[in-house]
Parts: structure tokens; C-alpha cells; sequence
């Protein structure tokens, strides 16, 4: 079956994107294909390299880093919802006039359109957060 | 994408518009869809009754009032819009507190009609069971 996944919540506060990272990772041995994992509201926390956590924890931002690379995985981040919360590539950082970007190896930012473009064209379409 | 694909999005709203960023960010998903030509339809229920209430006012809060941007709706072909009537209920509202979102028919000489139907917590399970994609906020 061919799965999109949004995910609304960000890292740690919230287990919605460590579910959504369980779900992918058992989608994906299954067999099934996982068209795009779209990061939406606090959700777009989730792909910031600068993140931090303490060593006997898991890292929410490079487990699904490390994923995306192994398995080819598009995950994007809503533009809207990223320049609220402070989240650039270097595009975006030189566009809004920035001094420095953090987004993650392995993700992209782009609009919302790829939310509904994977709402079509997706088996089914996931949604992890309250 | 694939070309002509014709889906039923349902976007559920649930929450109160202010206090956390959810409505907001769910109505401009709903506008940026709208571009897509799917068969779209809104639900409110639970505190969401609360995102289409008449005489929203955020000055004592700072946050953006957005209210208004419901009443663009109808431009953007966005007009089938259900609210439950048991949320309502429980919460001591009526239509007559909804704003009056409405849209031009386009097939009745753009005669004004009105976008919001009130149905059952029942009908709007039928709604959900019916929709191919269905966004939660």
C-alpha cells in the first residue's frame, strides 16, 4: 500500500513523531511504499539539525534522517509553518534576510500543496498528533 | 499527480480557534487545497463550533484574528460546511451564533446560499465513513 504520513507534533514534547518514525519503520519492512512524510505545525521541530538530545536518549531528528537516507523517504517541511517556528534551509534563511539556517540533512521545505498532492495520490494518508 | 483524480477531502476541526495555533493552520491548509479541485467539505465539532462563532474579537490576546478569512470560503468553492448539532448543544449555541458563510451557486445565477449545514452527530459519522482523506485539526 502506498502510505503519506503527516505528522502535527514536535519532538519530545509530544510522541506523535516518534510514532509516526515507528509506523514508517514497520511500513517500510513490510514492504509498503511511504510516498512522503509531510511535518506540519510544531511538527516542522522535528527537522532542525541543531537539536540536542541527552546521550541515553533517542534522537527524533537524525533517527528519521537516518531512515530517510536508507529508504529514499521525502520528508518535507510546511514552509509556512517552518518560517513561524524558525526553521530555514539556506534559501530560505538568505530569502528572509537570516543569518544562519538548521534544517536537517534529508529534509526539504516546501509548501502545503504536498500535503494535499499526497492526500490524492496516497493509498492513505496518516495523520500522527492530537 | 496524477491527472483527474477526484477525491473527498473532510477536514475536521475541532479545537477552539484560539489559544492554540490548529484553526489557523487548518484553515490555510483548506485554502491552499481549494487550488486542487477535490470535493471538499469542512466539519466543525467539540470546541471547533467555536471557530465560526459571529463577533470574534482577539485585541485582549494579540494573536490574529483569522475569523474572517471563513467568510472567503464561499469564494474559494469551499461551501459544503457541516456543523454538529450536539457540540452546539452542549456548548449553549445556536446557528444564530455561527457567522452566515455563504457562496454563489453558480448554477442558480450566482443567487447567495448558505454554506452551513447543522446535522447529527450521527450524519456526521455518515460524513467521515463517506471521505476518502480526511485532516484532523
Amino acid at each position: 500500500m502506498k502510505f503519506a504520513i503527516q505528522i502535527n507534533e514536535g519532538p519530545y514534547t509530544h510522541e506523535a513523531s516518534d510514532s509516526a518514525y515507528q509506523f514508517t519503520k514497520a511500513a517500510l519492512e513490510s514492504g509498503h511504499e511511504i510516498m512522503r512524510v509531510f511535518f506540519y505545525h510544531d511538527g516542522v521541530n522535528n527537522g532542525t539539525r541543531l537539536t540536542t538530545p541527552p546521550q541515553d536518549d533517542r534522537h527524533v531528528v537524525n533517527n528519521w534522517a537516518d531512515l530517510a537516507k536508507e529508504n529514499d523517504l521525502d520528508l518535507v517541511l510546511c514552509v509556512a509553518a517552518a518560517q513561524r517556528r524558525g526553521i530555514a534551509d539556506a534559501d530560505e534563511s538568505k530569502r528572509n534576510g537570516k543569518d544562519a539556517d538548521n534544517i536537517q540533512e534529508g529534509f526539504r521545505i516546501s509548501g502545503l500543496g504536498q500535503l494535499i498532492e499526497a492526500g490524492i495520490e496516497a493509498d492513505r494518508l496518516l495523520v500522527f498528533g492530537d | 499527480m496524477s491527472e483527474g483524480t477526484t477525491k473527498q477531502f473532510l477536514y475536521v476541526n475541532r479545537k477552539a480557534p484560539h489559544g492554540t495555533v490548529y484553526a489557523l493552520e487548518s484553515l490555510e491548509v483548506v485554502l491552499i487545497g481549494a487550488a486542487f479541485e477535490q470535493d471538499v467539505r469542512l466539519a466543525f465539532m467539540d470546541d471547533g463550533v467555536f471557530q465560526i462563532m459571529k463577533g470574534q474579537d482577539t485585541t485582549g490576546i494579540g494573536s490574529k484574528n483569522f475569523a474572517p478569512t471563513y467568510k472567503a470560503l464561499g469564494d474559494y468553492d469551499v461551501n459544503k460546511i457541516y456543523v454538529e448539532k450536539e457540540s452546539l448543544d452542549e456548548r449553549g449555541l445556536t446557528e444564530d451564533d455561527l457567522m452566515p458563510l455563504t457562496y454563489e451557486d453558480e448554477d442558480d445565477d450566482w443567487a447567495e446560499k448558505p454554506s452551513i449545514k447543522i446535522v447529527s452527530r450521527a450524519e456526521m459519522a455518515d460524513l467521515i465513513d463517506s471521505s476518502d482523506v480526511m485532516f484532523n485539526f
